[in-house]
């Protein structure tokens, strides 16, 4: 009577060994028309369906798992970490009260803002200036989190982020608060400082965000 | 005299246009057909549009461009222009002209081979009867075989003259591979030539028109399975495609055209595609009835349950020649799936399918098939 251990070994090395191939299966033909069954099986599904798509019938049926990228766009997670954007108050004011917690907490030290006194005596202070430097950032959310005020927030679903420069990569704050409204390769107006009224004005004058994720199927 | 001449030229153009096309649109059927077995979309951004204004029909020229790119057929047009215009290199060490003569051995022993395979049956117009073959060779078998012998030398050289060891490499694989696969392919070949009892192309195929028992097509696949998977299988592997694509092997391994750059790596590319043209053409030759489409006689369709609708002498010429396109385009389809489909094969397995498996199989199939025609003719 062999003891556990050995028995256990002797089931291991039965399931590492392989079943040996019969005589028919060596000859490999099967396994050839297996496969060559499966592809053209999509082959002629995707075919017929993508002939069928130009006549409008069986729209439900995708022919392809493709997204033609720029003008699809891929569905995302709502919870997705993606580009940042500050959050308003009513009057289009930041809701940012420029205490520095996400600069100091910020591991990649991306972010930069510039305080200002704010004339409402219930609000400490308000950001004049809030400049990201997504070349830096690592999306760890950490920002995010530690805002007393959710006044920033990772959600706006933008994830195609390119430049052909460094400074392209920043964020003024502008853009921060009305995403999308910067024109692609536009450089970005770092430490740029704005009044209360500049961004009361900014509010009516941009244009809405375009949508930057796919609506759900 | 000159009338000769011109109708061979004409041919000659048929039949270069047509293989010329149909290496080129592999491109783009490649890209295609992988898409659709994927579950993808392939190409479909490439297109370009010419300013001409509306009188000129510019507006109706351009949507066709747009539709034409939509579905990825300019592609191939964007190739041929990024290859043209590429530099052309060759290498320090190596040989400049045999460096240029390479490809186009390559090209043109692929190509040349076309001229013995019959297109469709022979013409009787204006008194003169013209053949629809380039060339009626009476050993039109045995030239092709020779011809894709020759094509190979083109690989070698370009492995050797590189000045690079890889690519030395690569067309070392190159032959040992063709000389494997050659010999099975020879053999498997054997087997028609005795039931035929030609080595002559026109005449495999007109034998090809009878049928076996009044109902099968005497097609070569019925008379000879065996001979026909070893036939497409060694004729894969003559293809350079994967999964016989040892000699090239560009993601890894690397092939015999690393130092080729532009239109001369371009001509290597449309080798390959030229070839696989050329073994669906020898496919649909000797093993699927050539032009014969099934039941059809020279003065009608003869069906086993009675005599079918009657056709005009042109009428069963174009009906010949579209069935052998239909036949060809039809493997290409076929080896393009394959292609698609399979993986590569490691080495040893490659020589092991050729030495011990395809050559001993073919040499079987011919001492059963000679027996049996031995039993019943002699």
């Amino acid at each position: 009577m062999a003891s556990l251990s050995e028995r256990l070994l002797h089931q291991i090395r039965d399931a590492h060994q392989r079943r040996a191939l019969t005589w028919w299966e060596r000859t490999y033909l099967p396994a050839v028309a297996q496969g060559l069954w499966l592809t053209s099986v999509h082959f002629w599904r995707n075919l017929f369906l993508h002939i069928a798509h130009r006549f409008g019938a069986f729209k439900h049926l995708p022919a392809s798992v493709t997204i033609q990228y720029p003008e699809q766009l891929r569905q995302t997670s709502p919870r997705l970490r993606t580009r940042h954007r500050l959050t308003q108050r009513e009057d289009g004011t930041p809701r940012c009260v420029g205490c520095m917690m996400c600069e100091t907490v910020c591991p990649a030290k991306c972010i930069y803002i510039v305080p200002g006194e704010h004339p409402d005596p219930n609000i400490e202070k308000v950001a004049r200036s809030f400049d990201i430097d997504l070349g830096k950032c690592v999306y760890c959310g950490y920002c995010v989190e530690v805002c007393p005020e959710d006044a920033i927030r990772m959600d706006t679903q933008r994830h195609d982020i390119a430049a052909t420069s460094r400074d392209g990569m920043w964020l003024d704050i502008v853009e921060l608060l009305h995403p999308g409204s910067r024109r692609p390769g536009e450089p970005a107006k770092r430490y740029l400082q704005l009044e209360l009224d500049d961004f009361r004005k900014m509010k009516d004058t941009l244009p809405p965000s375009p949508p930057t994720s796919g609506t759900p199927a | 005299m000159w009338v000769d001449l011109a109708i061979k030229v004409g041919v000659c153009g048929l039949v270069l246009g047509g293989v010329l096309n149909f290496a080129g649109m592999q491109t783009w059927l490649e890209r295609k057909q992988s898409a659709l077995m994927q579950d993808r979309i392939g190409a479909n951004r490439a297109y370009f549009t010419i300013p001409l204004p509306w009188w000129l029909g510019g507006g109706l020229i351009n949507t066709i461009l747009r539709k034409l790119g939509g579905l990825g057929i300019l592609n191939a047009l964007a190739d041929v222009l990024k290859l043209l215009t590429k530099e052309d290199f060759i290498p320090a060490r190596g040989d400049a002209f045999l460096h240029t003569l390479a490809p186009l051995l390559s090209v043109l022993f692929a190509l040349l081979a076309f001229v013995a395979i019959p297109i469709g049956p022979p013409v009787q117009l204006w008194g003169r009867e013209i053949p629809l073959q380039v060339a009626d060779i009476n050993a039109g078998l045995l030239f092709i075989l020779a011809l894709a012998s020759i094509g190979i030398y083109g690989v070698i050289l370009a492995g050797m003259v590189s000045g690079n060891n890889l690519a030395t490499l690569g067309g070392l694989r190159a032959a040992s591979q063709m000389l494997a696969y050659e010999i099975a392919l020879g053999v498997s070949l054997i087997g028609i030539i005795i039931w035929a009892g030609s080595v002559d192309l026109a005449v495999i195929v007109q034998k090809q028109g009878a049928l076996l028992g009044g109902w099968l097509p005497a097609w070569g696949v019925f008379v000879q399975p065996v001979g026909c998977l070893i036939f497409m299988t060694a004729a894969l592997a003559e293809t350079k495609r994967v999964p016989f694509d040892l000699p090239e092997g560009e993601p890894e391994i690397i092939g015999y055209f690393t130092e080729y750059s532009g239109m001369k790596f371009g001509l290597f590319f449309l080798t390959d595609f030229v070839e696989v043209v050329l073994v669906a053409a020898l496919t649909a030759t000797l093993f699927f009835g050539g032009w014969q489409v099934p039941y059809l006689t020279p003065t009608g369709f003869q069906f086993p349950w009675g005599p079918g609708p009657a056709v005009s002498h042109l009428a069963y010429v174009g009906l010949g020649l579209l069935s052998f396109t239909i036949k060809v385009l039809f493997f290409i389809w076929f080896f393009m799936l394959i292609r698609w489909t399979l993986p590569r094969f490691r080495y040893d397995q490659l020589m092991h399918l050729g030495w011990k498996v395809l050559f001993p199989l073919a040499l079987l199939n011919l001492t059963v098939t000679a027996l049996v025609v031995v039993g019943l003719h002699g």
